[in-house]
């Protein structure tokens, strides 16, 4: 059942996609941040990808463009997972929302602008959602360095 | 000598903080509140009593696992998942553990199997107990608490017969298993089942078709299908919209698919069908785990791999091949091919997905948890505007939302 959607989403995604393989049971596209949205628009509209489950980042620091934003993607009608992975150099690392397509992606890319500075555009809520008002800096970005620290409450002095 | 009192900055920006009518009022419930299990903070406008709005802020709790977990072995990290929904931690290591061996391209052994499975399905109970026990408590049924967590705390001490702990385990090993089931194990888990079948019906006696708890219950908190999926709502929310999605029959894994248990769903959405699905889900996990100890056949747990299993402690001490293969595994931890995985296990709130990315080498290079609790939280002013406020307390009751998994 699996096997046939795919088929399905790879011809008709076959211009848009610049890598299409099924791995570990999901269909794993590769395509340019400017066709996200129609992708998306695709996947729902056409193929039944109902769920939005998620939206993530990889950092590759010594890679131009720097950035994957990986959306995950399910559908409850053929019980199968779809990845679409964009790039985004650091200089710009923006990509269309998918806010208007699914309620859940609201939450999901306040986490990941705020951990990687993966801009979204045209998601006007782009507040701080695990972390606090005024953090400053990406913490899953490689180069934060893990030990760093911005206390909200300032640290008392030692008697 | 007194210190001046100096106001600290909001670490949160409401979304609003004017009311749309007049004699309207702004009120921020939690982050530390009672009646929120879990650090939450619901910023609400109310009109007298009703619900108008509501902003719900996260991340009291966030402690940077996904940071911490890029310098650390990949065996290093169980103990951390474990930490994620500590109220089913096992749930957790299984998910992860088995997203790593589909990187690493492992086969668990049958005896695996089939524990990861009676283990998944008895930390789901635990963790159902407890949503349902403080959901009660919190509408005063303080004698159906004490029933549940009774069974509960049975559970726990079980567990802790086998792991050595009563709530963060850690005993997925990737591979495997920590150890196998001690002697007399099982005979004490047919007790505890025994016990429970009793308890919970004791539980439906008294608040099934009890007046009070059907008016805060019923028809509070409705959401319809159409919305929980467009919310992301996965696990018993969504199937108390009446939607049959669980991953365990549509993407099975472990040993589900030779399992004989059904779906329970919900009719409304409201706050009673999750209440009564979660009850449902007990019985079906229940049914499970008998069958689950009809097929366990004594094996190794543990695949025998050098990549991932450690050697018998024994060994370790008489061989060098044995001792080598320990160190490395220690020191530099498991190798893991590159390549990346989405793996998902119907944990006991929803889908619970680990996304993992792997450049070769002991340590991952990214590793990210589609928490359940994290997508309800996006999505539960749906179910909370419009209602009254003492609504909150029992809508959130049923959400279950887990802080550990909630803000990682």
């Amino acid at each position: 059942m699996g096997a046939e959607v795919f088929e399905q989403v790879r011809t008709a995604l076959a211009t848009q996609a610049r890598e299409a393989v099924v791995a570990h049971g999901i269909l794993a596209l590769t395509i340019e941040p400017a066709s996200l949205g129609e992708v998306a628009r695709q996947l729902k509209g056409t193929f039944g990808f109902d769920m939005f489950l998620d939206v993530t980042a990889v950092d590759w620091p010594e890679r131009d463009p720097r950035f994957d934003v990986v959306h995950h993607f399910y559908s409850t009608q053929h019980r199968v997972r779809v990845r679409v992975k964009t790039r985004v150099p650091e200089s710009d690392p923006t990509v269309e929302t998918l806010v208007p397509l699914y309620g859940s992606a609201r939450y999901m890319e306040r986490e990941c602008h705020e951990m990687y500075g993966i801009v979204f555009r045209g998601n006007g809520d782009l507040r701080p959602i695990l972390l606090y008002e005024g953090f400053v800096g990406h913490p899953l970005r490689k180069d934060y360095p893990k030990q760093h620290e911005q206390p909200l409450v300032p640290y008392r002095e030692s008697k | 000598m007194s210190r001046p009192l100096t106001s600290l900055p909001n670490p949160i920006r409401p979304a609003f903080d004017k009311g749309t009518s007049e004699g309207s009022v702004i009120v921020n419930i939690g982050p530390s509140h009672p009646a929120t299990h879990g650090t939450i903070q619901i910023v609400a406008e109310l009109s007298g009593e009703r619900v108008v709005r509501t902003d719900v802020h996260c991340g009291y709790l966030h402690r940077g696992f996904e940071k911490e977990c890029e310098s650390h072995t990949w065996h290093n990290l169980i103990p951390y998942v474990d930490r994620l929904n500590y109220c089913s931690a096992l749930i957790n290591d299984f998910a992860y553990c088995e997203a790593v061996e589909k990187l690493m391209g492992i086969e668990i052994t049958p005896r695996c199997r089939y524990l990861r499975t009676l283990l998944s399905e008895y930390s789901r109970i635990a963790d159902h107990l407890t949503c349902i026990a403080a959901a009660l408590m919190e509408l005063g049924a303080m004698t159906a608490f004490l029933y549940l967590v009774t069974i509960r705390d049975y559970i726990y001490e079980h567990i802790a017969d086998l792991t050595g702990a009563r709530v963060t385990y850690s005993f997925g090993r990737i591979g495997g298993l920590a150890r196998d089931l001690p002697e007399g194990w099982l005979k004490r888990l047919e007790e505890i089942l025994d016990q429970m079948d009793t308890f919970t019906g004791r539980v439906h006696g008294l608040v099934d078709r009890n007046r009070i708890f059907i008016d805060r219950m019923r028809d509070v908190g409705v959401i319809g299908t159409a919305e929980a999926v467009n919310w992301g709502f996965t696990g018993p929310i969504l199937r108390s919209t009446g939607a049959p999605r669980d991953l365990r029959k549509d993407t099975p894994y472990l040993a589900y698919a030779e399992l004989d248990f059904e779906v329970p769903v919900g009719i409304k959405g409201d706050n009673y069908d999750r209440y009564y699905v979660r009850m449902r889900e007990i019985d079906e996990s229940t049914h499970m785990i008998r069958q689950v100890i009809d097929k366990l056949q004594p094996g190794p747990i543990s695949v025998d791999d050098r990549r991932c299993t450690l050697p018998e402690k024994h060994l370790v001490y008489t061989e060098i091949e044995s001792l080598i293969n320990h160190f490395k595994l220690i020191m530099e931890g498991p190798q893991v091919p590159p390549g990346e995985v989405y793996s998902a296990h119907e944990g006991a709130n929803g889908e619970l997905g680990f996304y993992l990315v792997s450049v070769g080498g002991g340590v991952p290079w990214k590793v990210h948890c589609r928490s359940p609790s994290f997508v309800h939280v996006g999505g539960v002013h749906k179910m909370l505007d419009g209602y009254q406020l003492a609504d909150i307390v029992p809508t959130f009751g049923s959400i279950n939302m887990i802080g550990g998994e909630c803000d990682r």
